[in-house]
């Protein structure tokens, strides 16, 4: 019995923490590499619909965007205009642009994995349906066929 | 004297706090933690139709087989030539291709059903999406109600032979026309 409360007065009580860092930047490594830092700017603004019947893209590397809405900055109006407008990669453009952007981004991805290539539409819900159309039919032109229209999960009933 | 320095050097405490390195982590971990959004992309997964230069062929569907969804520029819907509400569109749908009460207007089996969808220049693409989402919905519920009936669980469960199967009862047959430009865009 006394010999076990003579070793209990003798431990050191400290505890090392010097690995402490190392466990915390292996937790920051990690975040580091799993969040994606988007690549573009989104200059218009975009609020996209509500759905239910939704599917999540899986895979980021296939999946190219075009973005349709309003332009944001003050700048961007006075040159534009406040009519909504087709974002492409980080600038604006026009519906014959499409079909390149499409192919630019195909040619960076192995053959196999082309037919997977998914374009997501990220529209804003108050454009009307003739800017969406023009892009539509561009995608259609350039053999792009699988198609996000992006939406964000409804929330309570439909009006 | 050198001896004298030798020692003071070896009382010197060689060992540097590492306390504060934990904190200077934590730090820039909560920094990436708020600056970046693991932003998951959600959406409606269509398949256009390829395009061809040439004009559609004509093809003939007995008009019993087809129901019908106009969009126009004030976002109003027509089904089959009525004016119907955006809440009871599924339903809609889901009465017309399981017609389950044996009407001639009706198509025979829901494999035969086409849904047919067409929009204005002007239609606003929240509610284009609004419909086209119901229209989906409403294929989505048949499947699964298909599914629970034969295999016990909802389609998503399902195996890839399973799916074959549902969805040859219930192929979602959808012809979208080209948008029409009355409306102002």
């Amino acid at each position: 019995m006394s010999k076990f409360s003579k070793k209990r007065g003798k431990a050191d009580p400290a505890v090392s923490t010097a690995s402490l860092p190392d466990i915390i930047f292996m937790l920051l490594f990690f975040f580091m590499m799993v969040t994606v830092l988007r690549d573009a700017t989104v200059k218009v603004e975009v609020i996209v619909p509500e759905a239910t019947e939704l599917t999540k893209l899986e895979k980021k590397s296939l999946v190219n965007y075009i973005y349709i809405g309003k332009p944001k900055e003050k700048a961007d109006i006075a040159r534009y205009g406040s009519a909504p407008r087709i974002q492409l990669g980080d600038k604006f453009a026009e519906p014959a642009d499409i079909p390149l952007y499409v192919e630019q981004h195909r040619i960076t991805i192995p053959e196999v994995q082309r037919p997977q290539i998914t374009t997501s539409l990220r529209v804003d819900g108050k454009v009307t349906m003739g800017i969406v159309s023009d892009v539509k039919e561009e995608l259609r032109k350039s053999n792009q066929l699988k198609v996000n229209y992006s939406a964000r999960p409804r929330q309570g009933d439909l009006r | 004297m050198l001896k004298k320095r030798g020692d003071s050097r070896s009382r010197v405490n060689t060992e540097i706090n590492a306390g504060s390195m934990a904190d200077i982590a934590f730090l820039l971990l909560i920094f990436f933690l708020v600056t970046t959004t693991i932003e998951v992309d959600k959406g409606i997964l269509v398949r256009l139709p390829p395009w061809s230069e040439e004009d559609p062929l004509e093809a003939k569907v007995e008009k019993k087989n087809l129901i019908s969804v106009l969009v126009n520029a004030n976002n109003d819907l027509l089904v089959n030539g009525e004016p119907e509400q955006l809440s009871s569109l599924k339903d809609r749908i889901i009465d017309f291709i399981t017609n389950p009460t044996g009407r001639d207007d009706r198509p025979e089996s829901p494999d035969k059903a086409i849904v047919s969808l067409q929009n204005d220049r002007g239609t606003n693409y929240d509610t284009y999406l609004t419909v086209y989402n119901e229209l989906q919905a409403a294929y989505r519920e048949l499947r699964d109600e298909e599914a629970e009936k034969r295999f016990g669980t909802i389609y998503d469960n399902l195996s890839r032979d399973q799916k074959k199967q549902i969805v040859e009862v219930y192929p979602m047959k959808l012809s979208e026309a080209e948008a029409t430009d009355f409306g102002e865009e």
